[in-house]
């Protein structure tokens, strides 16, 4: 009953707010209410599922067998409680934002943004496989409208590489990958230790995670990234909660529910052939980086590195142990509270600066103290440095390549973590240090104060998850049964 | 009364047509043609609950029985058919009459709705009679009314559309007849049943063999499989909008329905699949069609069009389950019969909105409809996921179980051109949306907006059907199954 009720309040709150077209006040009133709810329901749930409680909820029979269904473990849990709490945080943020830059059209923004959450609650939720893909798709084409809110041409060729790439990958592969799992298995639950079974064809396997790993393209797998940059396009808040959280993390959570659920990291790892998604993810991450570092746009180098950070969850799952699972699971949340800080900035530079790219940053740390300390902490919690989030699910990212023997491959992680130094730091480095190019007094001050509130929480949230690092652990190591 | 309902099925909206003529005056002929069509969906409904169980419906015309007399035959497959057909006219008569009476002129209106009650005659007789000539009567008497009522149509093209149409269906018919001529004269007997029993010793007879090729190829004229789909792409643009809705949801499924008819029960799996190799023409050909029609739907300018290619490309699908012979194919041709019948249905019927509203359905004229006229595009946007096949909408639901069918089969590379086809769905639907909803609205054209009521109402009905479909499959999905194992057990 819970369960459903994770699709039903965010459902609900966005025909409210479709309503509200003439009382703004209202209408944001509506949005921040429904978000508490949905993150109240969550901490409930989180609670009955660490205790050990598995709730599933048949939504629809669907296809004999295989039913819309949904149901809770840690993995979605974690999920849950990361992209409801943050689209609280989001609200608050997205109210001065999209005040602040005038947007037209804003009640279909916060209806959307909406129905998107819903999806998001879907996917975290999703009780088999073939209510994670239904979820999923619904997420793709739910947020398309977010995507290309601005009605312009640039926002239509976002949309179309956006939607032509996450529809491509997910009908091209992940249905085709879906479908041979339940011809293969005759089934498409999701189960501790996989649907296999001991006498499964192993040959099989790795064409068959292929398809999951490049098909599930909001993971961002190269070659199919290139929806990342392009959804760009859209308002900061839809970049910053959607393509930093709610969207991407839909992606890699989907991949670490596939490898855990679906095949069992006990038979990926006897698997032959499987190093080969470990070099595809090593190989993303170190170039995804280094096109990072050439961008100029600020939100377009961020994407860059989401698409970076975002694999190194695929290659998390792809270790098949328990530490890789975890670290995984764990990234998930460090990267979300660090990406969305630095999204938040970016919008807050757009609002009060109306800058958009690096190189007009100098010296703005003068005039936008707080925004652009915050960016140094979210920065510093993309490298990884303590005492930031990043550090602790890095910690266990590597551990978990120590325990699978891979060397090369811990190598490419430190080199990584140097690359994303390179990219961000300048940053910093430049709003503080360096004189701006215009002399005489700033045209603007700091953001407005929604923003910073929103910025300080998701800052908290990046401390938080390092000074508790062990009640994350506790929490992530639900997944594969402890460490 | 009941015992009655499979002769009243046909004689009632027989009856209905010249009545419409007799009470020609205002919107009495719709009145009638709207009665009729929904008496017929009670008696569909009616006959489907009485076959449900799989019990077999048999009723002989007049008192004479078979093989003298005609036989109406009912099981689960021409219950459900007979359902699509009245379901789709219940639904589209009350779009007619604001849509007719904007397309047509008044002093033929009464013609119009007779042509109508005459057209769903011919089908619906295609559907339930169990005699292979009565068979061809009813092809007859709605092909020859469906050629009258695509010359309805406004443009001056419709003409010609409409004789093409006639020739090429004239064609198929001929091959229909001769192929049922020849079964005559080798076993003496027209009434399926009978000749399912009569033919199995003959397989190997030469002329058993030259009739089921006459058969087959004058039922896939009809059905308009690659590269006997010239007549559609016409009809369907220059037609009525109501006609090409009610076409293209029914007639194409009907004559799918002969298909599997003759090939399963007449001629028997054993010989479509065994001795003639019927699987791997029609897979060539449903594939090629599905490829084909699919590229060329992109390139089209006029959305009723793209729409009407976009259809050749689903029969072929339909077609390619038939073509695996196994139960999942079957099941998801089956499916996709109705699915697909929902989905094009819906948007023809939003074709229909915006030819009411903005006269013509060309590309250019979508221009910012999405904002003029939000409720008629939302509907053309979840048709449209429909026709990709997107979860949570009928067309998922087959696309599954087709490409599950597939894999069944071993043949991997079917199945990825089912999804690479897909693709090319997505790429012609998305041409449309994005011209609806990004491009402004032209500056000296008139301010559209979303059509009356009569005609939001039908087209959301169909809508929410492609939705209900893809959500609850277990009426869909279930009949067919039962259909499916009904004609692969060759009873």
């Amino acid at each position: 009953m819970l369960l459903i009720l994770m699709l039903i309040i965010p459902l609900g709150g966005a025909v409210v707010i479709s309503m509200l077209d003439r009382a703004p006040n209202l209408r944001e009133t509506a949005t921040l209410l429904t978000a508490v709810i949905l993150f109240l329901l969550n901490i409930v749930l989180a609670v009955d599922v660490f205790d050990g409680a598995r709730p599933t909820f048949e939504i629809a029979g669907f296809i004999p067998g295989a039913p819309i269904m949904l149901g809770a473990e840690p993995l979605g849990v974690i999920f849950g409680l990361i992209a409801s709490g943050l689209w609280i945080v989001t609200s608050v943020y997205s109210i001065g934002y999209m005040r602040g830059k005038n947007e037209a059209n804003q009640t279909r923004f916060y209806t959307f943004f909406s129905v998107a959450l819903a999806c998001t609650m879907g996917v975290a939720y999703a009780g088999n496989l073939i209510s994670l893909f239904i979820f999923y798709e619904a997420l793709s084409l739910s947020t398309y409208p977010l995507v290309t809110h601005h009605n312009n041409e640039a926002a239509r060729q976002g949309g179309r590489t956006y939607l032509g790439v996450l529809l491509g990958t997910s009908i091209g592969l992940f249905l085709f990958g879906v479908l041979w799992v339940w011809h293969e298995a005759g089934s498409v639950a999701f189960v501790p230790d996989g649907v296999f079974g001991s006498d499964a064809n192993l040959s099989l396997i790795v064409p068959m995670l292929a398809l999951f790993v490049f098909g599930i393209g909001k993971a961002g797998v190269m070659p199919f990234h290139r929806w990342l940059p392009a959804a760009m396009v859209a308002p900061t808040p839809v970049s910053a909660l959607l393509h930093a959280v709610a969207v991407v993390k839909a992606g890699v959570f989907s991949v670490l529910k596939v490898t855990t659920y679906t095949f069992g990291i006990d038979l990926l790892a006897v698997t032959p052939g499987t190093d080969f998604f470990l070099w595809v993810a090593a190989a993303t991450i170190l170039i995804a980086s280094i096109i990072a570092l050439r961008q100029d746009n600020l939100k377009r180098r961020l994407a860059y590195s989401t698409v970076s950070q975002l694999s190194y969850i695929v290659l998390a799952a792809m270790l098949a142990n328990s530490a890789g699972i975890v670290g995984g699971a764990l990234h998930i949340a460090s990267h979300a509270f660090g990406k969305i800080t630095l999204f938040f900035c970016a919008g807050a530079i757009y609002v009060a600066a109306n800058k958009t790219t690096v190189s007009q940053l100098k010296g703005i740390g003068r005039v936008m103290p707080w925004t652009m300390t915050f960016f140094a902490i979210g920065a510093i919690s993309i490298i990884g440095l303590p005492p930031t989030a990043g550090f602790v699910s890095k910690w266990y990212i590597l551990q978990g390549v120590i325990d699978a023997g891979q060397p090369a491959i811990a190598g490419v992680l430190i080199i990584s973590t140097l690359l994303s130094a390179a990219y961000l730091m300048p940053i910093v480095y430049a709003a503080f240090f360096q004189v701006p190019e215009v002399s005489g007094a700033p045209s603007h001050g700091e953001a407005p104060l929604p923003i910073l509130i929103a910025l300080g929480a998701s800052v908290a949230l990046t401390f938080a998850m390092f000074v508790f690092a062990e009640s994350a652990l506790k929490a992530a190591a639900q997944i594969t049964g402890g460490i | 009364m009941i015992s009655q309902i499979p002769a009243l099925q046909v004689v009632i909206p027989l009856i209905g047509a010249p009545l419409c003529i007799i009470l020609r005056r205002g919107a009495l002929p719709w009145l009638v043609a709207l009665l009729v069509s929904w008496v017929a969906l009670a008696m569909a409904a009616t006959l489907l609950s009485q076959v449900a169980d799989g019990t077999v419906i048999s009723y002989a015309i007049g008192g004479w029985l078979a093989p003298l007399g005609i036989e109406y035959r009912v099981d689960v497959l021409n219950a459900l058919m007979v359902l699509l057909v009245a379901g789709t006219s219940s639904i589209v008569l009350p779009f007619a009459y604001k849509s007719v009476a904007k397309e047509i002129p008044e002093d033929r209106h009464y013609l119009f709705y007779s042509g109508f009650l005459l057209m769903l005659t011919g089908l619906l007789g295609m559907a339930i009679t169990g005699d292979a000539f009565n068979v061809f009567v009813f092809i007859e008497i709605s092909s020859l009314s469906s050629y009258a009522m695509i010359a309805m149509g406004r443009d001056r093209r419709a003409l010609s559309a409409a004789f093409t149409y006639l020739v090429m269906g004239t064609v198929g018919a001929t091959f229909f007849l001769i192929g049922v001529g020849l079964i005559y004269a080798v076993t003496g007997t027209l009434n399926m049943a009978d000749l399912a029993e009569r033919l199995p010793p003959i397989h190997e007879s030469r002329t058993v063999l030259a009739a089921f090729a006459f058969i087959s190829v004058g039922i896939l004229l009809k059905l308009a499989l690659f590269p006997l789909h010239l007549w559609l792409p016409n009809a369907y643009t220059y037609a009525p909008s109501v006609v090409t809705a009610f076409l293209a949801a029914t007639a194409t499924k009907v004559a799918l329905y002969l298909l599997l008819r003759f090939g399963y029960t007449v001629f028997g799996a054993d010989f479509v699949f065994n001795i003639v190799p019927s699987s791997e023409v029609l897979l060539a050909l449903a594939l090629a069609g599905v490829v084909v029609a699919s590229t060329v739907a992109i390139f089209q300018n006029d959305v009723k069009r793209l729409l009407a290619y976009s259809s050749v490309a689903q029969v072929g699908y339909i077609v390619l389950g038939i073509s695996y012979a196994n139960v999942t194919g079957l099941t998801a041709s089956i499916v996709h019969i109705f699915n697909h019948a929902a989905t094009k249905g819906a948007l023809f019927l939003v074709m229909g909105c915006i030819a009411y509203a903005a006269g013509a359905c060309r590309l250019e004229s979508f221009a910012g409809l999405g904002k003029r006229m939000p409720l008629t595009m939302a509907a053309f946007v979840i048709g449209g996921l429909s026709l990709i096949g997107v979860p949570l909408t009928a067309g998922f639901v087959s696309k599954w179980y087709l490409v599950l069918g597939a894999l069944e089969k071993g043949w991997w590379p079917v199945a990825v051109v089912i999804l690479a086809s897909s693709l090319l769905a997505a790429v012609y639907v998305w041409r449309v949306v994005e011209i609806a909803y990004f491009r402004d609205p032209p500056t000296d054209g008139p301010v559209l907006s979303d059509p009356p009521l009569a005609l939001l109402a039908p087209t959301w009905i169909l809508t929410g059907a492609c939705v209900y479909f893809g959500i609850e499959t277990s009426l869909s999905v279930g009949f067919s199954e039962q259909a499916a194992r009904f004609l692969m057990g060759g009873s």
